[in-house]
């Protein structure tokens, strides 16, 4: 194998149609909002750097580093991608990466592509672009230490709504495959928090202008803050709630539709078996989650301040 | 490395060969939606949708089993599907016991997890066959006569294009990070988990770099070959009736099957 797969990345098969159409739509409207706004911003010349870019993420996944046991950690890159390309460029790319692992090499299907490109590609674009971006004005260690986060995060919560996915397909149990999924990525997105704090700290020593306040990296809107740390957000208390309270979430989808009468085979098995393998990785998933929470809540105010001390601004509004 | 080193297809004479590309994405589409569509333990409509396939390859003229022997790709995700065979209510079939756990199979359980298994299998089999029978250009091609908007097409087109160069960059660094991290036989070279991997960002970030400024040059190359803000083809790609009747023909036998899974 030329780069080593994510375990994030669904075949056919193991989606309803439901769920795989509503993510098609999710995914169809996000991106053609890409579409516009970079058909209106950018310049010819940017199509052809946004292809080689998405050849870079493609290849950049391809460079591992051995961790243990023969395992080795690997790039997503939709925080890095956005970082440096700019969130809507970012989500170009990472989509046609997406399309090219699914179509050319079979790792994801074609039905469930729209929730590939969701997970992997759009929702890590949002979280690792709207946390870096919240602190832009700040130094540079503090900004690489957000983006590390961002990086990490964006990763939890591809696999979280992976997840989610899964359960809501009938696939999965919910008390489980949280729990399993969001565990192995807690050690895959250390991988790719380190790979892309050292990468863009590199770029800011070698080419500081591509990643600078007037780069098309710096130009997306406020509006991404508030996205990324709204996902972020979503994850970082929903993935607790959702392992202990099984039934509250089962609730929920069920009130809102999502789930029908026909799934409620999901309900009785609850209190079924395997409550301690929820509960072992799950107190670890909670305590983790709550520090991160703690630490990005710190993160951004005090990015805010530092901000705000910067004098001159020239972002665009 | 060479510029085919990523191709799937299989360059031989044959009727799914000459086909339209157009027709080829929207059957496997078809038949991969119809496969999400068949409700879980319609056999016998798995059955004619598994011949289907095996018509297919029969047509390629790549041999009965082509896709057969490439299609366990997908299998190790089966994993995430492994609860439904004890948490959905029916019959036991079995009992064991792992680890801690007493676990029971139960027959609903167990015909969700395979028909899961079929539809993933059928799936991803109809995938290989269509990168094996149309060249991955015509695919992005017929996916822009289907509406995927252009910049998107000419993004994947660029990748496709460009990825053997990157890779071969990737592997330029790998080769210079072997090489300088030389080891006494018996001890390990490197640092510790955190070092080698910021020696994978800074190898990103060289990557980065260095296709940033190909980019450029890709560019400059191309402008002097008359590139005006798309990609152009010489291939025709009209639709032929023989594409036509095979596209209704083939759609026919897979509302078929879904007539045949819902009896």
């Amino acid at each position: 194998m030329l780069y080593s797969p994510e375990p994030m990345h669904i075949p056919d098969g193991f989606l309803n149609l439901y769920v795989s159409i509503v993510c098609w739509i999710i995914t169809t409207i996000l991106i053609s909002m890409a579409v516009s706004r970079t058909n209106k911003s950018l310049g010819e010349k940017q199509v052809p750097l946004m292809g080689v870019m998405a050849a870079f993420i493609f290849a950049a996944q391809m460079i591992n580093f051995p961790v243990a046991g023969g395992t080795s950690g690997h790039l997503l890159g939709g925080a890095l991608a956005a970082i440096m390309l700019g969130p809507w460029a970012g989500m170009l790319v990472m989509t046609a990466v997406i399309a090219v692992q699914g179509l050319l090499f079979q790792d994801g299907g074609l039905l469930v592509m729209g929730a590939n490109i969701l997970n992997m590609g759009l929702i890590t674009c949002a979280i690792g672009y709207g946390l870096y971006r919240s602190v832009s004005g700040a130094n540079r260690i503090f900004k690489l230490g957000v983006a590390g986060i961002a990086a990490w995060l964006s990763v939890m919560a591809g696999a979280f709504f992976t997840a989610l996915q899964l359960w809501l397909s009938g696939t999965s149990q919910l008390q489980i495959v949280i729990p399993a999924m969001l565990f192995v990525h807690a050690l895959i997105g250390l991988g790719e928090a380190v790979i892309t704090v050292a990468a863009l700290s590199f770029v800011l020593q070698a080419r500081p202008d591509l990643l600078g306040e007037n780069s098309e990296s710096a130009k997306g809107s406020k509006g991404w803050i508030i996205a990324g740390v709204a996902i972020s957000l979503i994850v970082v208390f929903l993935s607790p709630l959702a392992s202990t309270d099984p039934d509250g979430l089962n609730r929920v989808a069920t009130d809102l539709g999502f789930i029908g009468s026909a799934r409620s085979s999901a309900g009785p098995l609850a209190g079924y078996m395997i409550p301690f393998l929820a509960n072992v990785s799950l107190s670890k998933v909670i305590a983790g989650a709550i520090g991160i929470s703690v630490v990005l809540g710190l993160a951004v105010l005090a990015g805010r301040t530092l901000q705000k001390k910067t004098p001159v601004q020239n972002r665009k509004p | 490395m060479h510029s085919d080193a990523f191709d799937r297809y299989h360059d031989t004479e044959s009727f799914i060969h000459r086909l339209d590309p157009r027709v080829k994405v929207v059957v496997t589409i078809a038949f991969i939606l119809s496969n999400a569509l068949l409700p879980d333990g319609a056999w016998l409509a798995f059955g004619l949708a598994w011949l289907f396939l095996l018509l297919v390859n029969a047509l390629s003229n790549l041999g009965l089993g082509f896709t057969f022997k490439r299609s366990f790709v997908a299998l190790p995700f089966a994993l995430v599907a492994i609860t439904v065979l004890f948490s959905i209510p029916g019959k036991p079939v079995s009992t064991f016991h792992f680890l801690m756990w007493k676990l029971t199979v139960t027959d609903m359980g167990l015909l969700r997890f395979m028909s899961i298994l079929v539809r993933s299998w059928l799936s991803v089999q109809m995938a290989i066959m269509l990168v094996a029978v149309a060249r991955f250009p015509d695919i992005v091609h017929a996916l822009e006569h289907l509406r995927v908007p252009s910049i998107l097409t000419t993004i994947i087109a660029f990748l496709y294009r460009y990825l053997f160069v990157l890779v071969d960059e990737v592997f330029r660094l790998l080769r210079a990070r072997e090489s300088r991290s030389a080891a006494a036989a018996g001890s390990r070279s490197g640092g510790s988990v955190a070092w080698r991997a910021r020696v994978a960002g800074n190898m990103a970030g060289q990557l980065f770099l260095r296709s940033y400024e190909r980019s450029d040059r890709v560019y400059n190359a191309m402008l002097a070959r008359g590139y005006a803000g798309h990609l152009m083809t010489i291939n025709p790609h009209e639709l032929r009736n023989i594409d036509y009747v095979t596209a209704v023909l083939a759609i026919s036998l897979i509302l078929l099957l879904q007539v045949i899974g819902r009896l």
